[in-house]
């Protein structure tokens, strides 16, 4: 699992664009034996920057495999950014860019 | 890391109205010219269409709803102070469907729908 994120700052507000590598399973779909494949989707994702709060997300299946979420914030170059996300299954990840 | 509770009954609603009266305590919406939401007319695979929300209202939330998905509650989105009221994501589409943006603001909720017309389904396959 692994995250790719973009933040960039422009006139002070800076534009996240991030894609985090996830099956996002719904529970729908069957495997090749016809098993039904369990659902294993991320629920919440949570970004912090600066020692704040700046986004937080509620998810359901019905966001794509590894999802895209594209937002922006009050900030500026430099300062770091942490996006955290847990999953259906108690996992979870974070990674940290610097606003460039 | 504070995690917020994920709002299970929201996001397990079979319907959309349902599923706004559990995450916002209320269903009454409003359509409103000030909430732009922007969706491809056709999407020709539902397993990733562009969904971007945008309005000039003060916006504590956004959410996506699909109504025809077996759960239409897709994504809730919680805007501090400081973050712009502008999101977009990629979301799954089973069949041809109306899209709503839902926009929390001063405790109401404001409301934008589309119609994609889907090809082929993106919950199942």
């Amino acid at each position: 699992m692994s995250m790719r994120i973009r933040a960039k700052e422009q006139n002070g507000l800076v534009t996240v664009q991030s894609l985090i590598r996830h099956p996002m399973e719904t529970g729908l779909r069957k495997d090749k034996d016809g098993n039904t494949i369990p659902e294993h989707w991320i629920q919440e994702v949570v970004v912090e920057s600066a020692g704040k709060q700046v986004f937080a997300a509620a998810l359901n299946t019905s966001v794509s495999k590894d999802p895209f979420l594209s937002f922006a914030f009050a900030g500026k170059k430099g300062d770091t950014l942490k996006m955290s996300w847990k999953d259906s299954a108690g996992e979870t990840d974070s990674t940290e860019v610097t606003v460039s | 890391m504070a995690w917020a509770a994920y709002s299970e009954h929201a996001f397990k609603a079979r319907a959309a109205q349902d599923a706004l009266e559990n995450l916002y305590g209320a269903n009454a919406t409003t359509p409103s010219d000030q909430v732009k939401l922007i969706v491809p007319p056709i999407a020709e695979n539902g397993a990733r269409v562009d969904v971007e929300v945008e309005t000039d209202l003060k916006a504590d939330s956004i959410a996506i709803l699909i109504e025809k998905n077996p759960a239409p509650l897709a994504v809730s989105v919680d805007l501090p102070e400081g973050t712009q009221a502008k999101f977009k994501t990629r979301c799954r589409m089973g069949e041809t469907t109306n899209v709503t943006a839902v926009v929390q603001s001063g405790g109401k909720l404001y409301t934008a729908t589309k119609e994609v017309k889907v090809t082929i389904g993106g919950c199942g396959g």
